[in-house]
């Protein structure tokens, strides 16, 4: 290829291109044979019987062939050609306008985000699309942002995070039914406990590095879980805590009673005051969780995490205390998650360890290796894609019309998040923003490829 | 030998042992103030190891290593300190450490000892002034009141910043890498590193810098102007400096003081021109005459 002149095409091998999309679709077939073309089900005398799905699978091995075709007749020469080109002034210049107005223009959707829900579905539509979409992606958000610090700034491996979310949670639960203190109270102490609970894994875990801490780590997750479980007479156990408070407005509550919030307001009750409310409370929550990170990075303590991460080493020998560092560093990651975590109770009302599996904490990690470890943009996009993306798939009805009415489009999310991950390690090894901005300028701001940034062995 | 001349660090008796191999054997030498200290030797006969020692990074078996700073009266009390089982005497006037006795960071942090590496230990994803910031890490810190000062109050750390700012501006100026100081440390031409990585070691104000073969794989030209650098640390700053290097025309030229070691012991010390015509040196380096090794085995009657 290098040979070449830059503008010649280059040459476009249909047969290999056939040859080529057939092997994928035979592969596919392999593939999707066991889980899409195979399905069990339980028929009226309660007995489990093959079912099989042809079509679905011949529509899932077509769209990989066509995919494949299209991609290598198409996409490749395409790439190809622009390869050798530096990008065109027009698209550059898009790149920085892009660049410049992507972090206001997200901040102000975000805040008026409610509002355009109301107008667009009503008041009663809006519910859902604040709760599952906003709420939701924005506990993600945080909780990338908070584990992002352990991973993405310090390079800590941290396979266990969703355990201080746990910790953030049950302590909000736990204390808020016992004695009955305020939301208010107990998120800055269920914050204090679960980076307490970071400091704790922090020190057994400093002389390990890369698989090893992320084993332990691993581990840890799974010990605040079985704790969870097993420790009924306090989290009883499975059947988990419910009846939790829920935070209130300077003290009124959202209920349709004379004190609570609508009566008080003149408003007509609806539970989407309730929903708009924490709506901005996580927003709050999560703001202040990119300040404090952006205000730390550029402090010598964030500092240190980030020269942690590319050499401990050389750490040691200018004098910074690398336990200290490590454990400032687990933390505030676990502080943030601990926040996350009573928000997560006050809004559920009801919590149980079947929320604080280790698929959350791959999930929030997959978020911010998707994300670009160390930025807090791209970790935010990754959170909007993953959990909205998820969430969304709850919307596509009209698959049914496609591929039959017993398509059920919340059964592939695992699928289309595996995919996600290929796709984005094809593509994006280093994740969606894949450079560095330095904490400090000395006369002009200049990002630096993640090429070289390390990615820290723990 | 205590007090008599004054020393910055006084090595005494240091051992160190791997398992069975013994990498450095019972070794003792004084870096005097103010002075250029070389430690030469062929390859394997310990120099690295004995870096690790006084930095920390190793553990020695045996010995004594002290570091003073300040008034020369302090040294009295290193009798009294090793047998009180403490590791500083830390007073307005003067300060003597017991290095063995130190965990690594606070070598540099507290007794101010600096040091570079035999492979260039920067870091690459960080900008050029990013490391030198790095290395002014401990009066940050205290700067940005632990933190939590700086995370609520950020004006306050801004203007404690700036005197971090101008002593970066100071020594990038001198290495002439100012030009490029929004760079990633990564993208900077091999001697650049290598210049970078000696300024980073010398933002932590240190009293004695340790230098790791600093002119390993530089030209002629970077190697007279590592000198020139070397010997401007030693005139214009209170730094003493330790150096580990292969280029005799850099050791021969600006130290002050040389110890030769061969096989973990030393074989020679003394001023360049004495060790340069020390015979065990020769033999060290160029190996001896045949006869001479016919006549030592003889000797042990082989």
């Amino acid at each position: 290829m290098a040979a070449q002149p830059p503008e010649s095409k280059p040459h476009v091998d249909i047969v290999r291109a056939i040859k080529d999309a057939a092997l994928a679709g035979l592969l596919a077939f392999g593939l999707f044979l066991p889980l899409i073309g195979f399905q069990t089900v339980t028929n009226m005398r309660n007995e489990l019987e093959l079912d099989t799905r042809w079509p679905l699978l011949a529509w899932f091995v077509a769209i990989v062939a066509g995919g494949r075709l299209l991609y290598s007749l198409v996409l490749a020469p395409w790439r190809a050609r622009r390869a050798g080109q530096p990008p065109s002034p027009r698209v550059a210049a898009f790149t920085s306008a892009f660049g410049r107005w992507f972090t206001p223009f997200a901040l102000g959707f975000v805040i008026a985000y409610p509002i355009l829900a109301i107008l667009f579905a009503g008041l009663g539509g809006a519910v859902k699309w604040i709760d599952n979409f906003g709420i939701q992606i924005l506990i993600y958000v945080m909780l990338g942002w908070g584990l992002n610090i352990v991973v993405g700034l310090a390079g800590l491996l941290d396979l266990g995070y969703v355990a201080f979310y746990a910790v953030g949670a049950y302590s909000y639960a736990l204390l808020a039914k016992a004695f009955g203190f305020s939301f208010w109270l107990l998120l800055p102490l269920a914050g204090t406990l679960a980076a307490f609970w970071g400091i704790l894994l922090g020190f057994p875990v400093l002389r390990l590095r890369g698989d090893y801490l992320a084993i332990v780590t691993l581990a840890f997750g799974e010990i605040i879980r079985l704790i969870l479980i097993n420790w009924v007479p306090v989290t009883n156990g499975y059947a988990g805590i419910s009846g939790i408070p829920r935070p209130t407005f300077l003290g009124i509550p959202f209920n349709a009673s004379d004190e609570g919030f609508a009566a008080t307001f003149g408003l007509e009750f609806s539970p989407v005051h309730r929903t708009i409310f924490l709506y901005y409370v996580i927003l709050g929550l999560a703001m202040l969780t990119a300040y404090v990170t952006m205000r730390l990075r550029r402090l010598p303590v964030g500092r240190a995490w980030e020269a942690l991460r590319e050499d401990e080493i050389a750490c040691r020998a200018l004098g910074i205390n690398t336990t200290n560092t490590k454990l400032t560093a687990f933390a505030m990651g676990g502080m943030f998650a601990g926040f996350a975590g009573s928000f997560f109770a006050a809004r559920q009302g009801f919590i149980s360890p079947e929320s604080f599996t280790f698929l959350e904490s791959a999930t929030i990690l997959s978020i911010v290796v998707l994300g670009g470890m160390g930025s807090q943009i791209g970790v935010a996009i990754a959170a909007v894609a993953m959990i909205g993306g998820t969430e969304i798939l709850r919307e596509l009805e009209f698959l049914k019309e496609i591929f039959g009415s017993d398509f059920d489009p919340t059964q592939y999310r695992m699928l289309l998040f595996g995919l996600a991950m290929v796709l984005i390690m094809i593509w994006k090894p280093r994740g969606l923003i894949a450079t560095r901005e330095p904490s400090a300028v000395f006369e002009t701001r200049r990002t630096i490829s993640v090429d070289l940034v390390k990615e820290g062995r723990g | 030998m205590i007090g008599a001349a004054d020393a910055v660090l006084q090595v005494e008796h240091l051992t160190m042992r791997f398992g069975g191999l013994i990498a450095v054997r019972d070794l003792s030498f004084t870096a005097a103030r103010g002075e250029i200290t070389a430690l030469i030797g062929p390859n394997g006969a310990g120099k690295t190891t004995v870096f690790n020692c006084i930095t920390g990074f190793y553990q020695p078996t045996e010995g004594r290593l002290a570091l003073h700073h300040g008034d020369r009266a302090v040294w009295d009390e290193l009798e009294a300190l090793t047998d009180r089982g403490d590791r500083s005497v830390r007073r307005p006037e003067g300060a003597l450490f017991l290095l063995e006795r130190l965990p690594d960071y606070l070598i540099t942090k507290q007794a101010k000892v600096a040091r570079t590496f035999q492979n260039i230990r920067l870091f690459p994803g960080m900008s050029v002034f990013e490391n030198l910031l790095v290395a002014q890490h401990n009066p940050l810190m205290v700067a940005s009141g632990f933190t939590f000062l700086g995370v609520l109050w950020p004006g306050a750390y801004g203007r404690a910043e700036k005197a971090a700012v101008e002593k970066a501006r100071m020594w990038l100026d001198k290495v002439g890498l100012t030009a490029r100081a929004d760079d990633p440390a990564g993208e900077l031409p091999y001697g650049a590193q290598r210049r970078l990585e000696i300024v980073r070691a010398m933002c932590t104000d240190p009293v004695l810098l340790c230098l790791d073969e600093p002119a390993a794989g530089l030209n002629p030209r970077e190697s007279s102007e590592l000198n020139e650098l070397l010997l401007s640390i030693r005139q214009d700053h209170a730094t003493s400096i330790l150096l580990i290097e292969h280029d005799m025309t850099v050791v021969m030229e600006i130290s002050d003081h040389v110890i030769v070691l061969d096989y973990g012991t030393k074989i020679s010390d003394g001023t360049p021109d004495q060790v340069r015509n020390d015979a065990s040196v020769i033999a060290a380096y160029l190996g001896v005459e045949d006869e001479e090794v016919a006549q030592a085995e003889a000797e042990v009657g082989l």
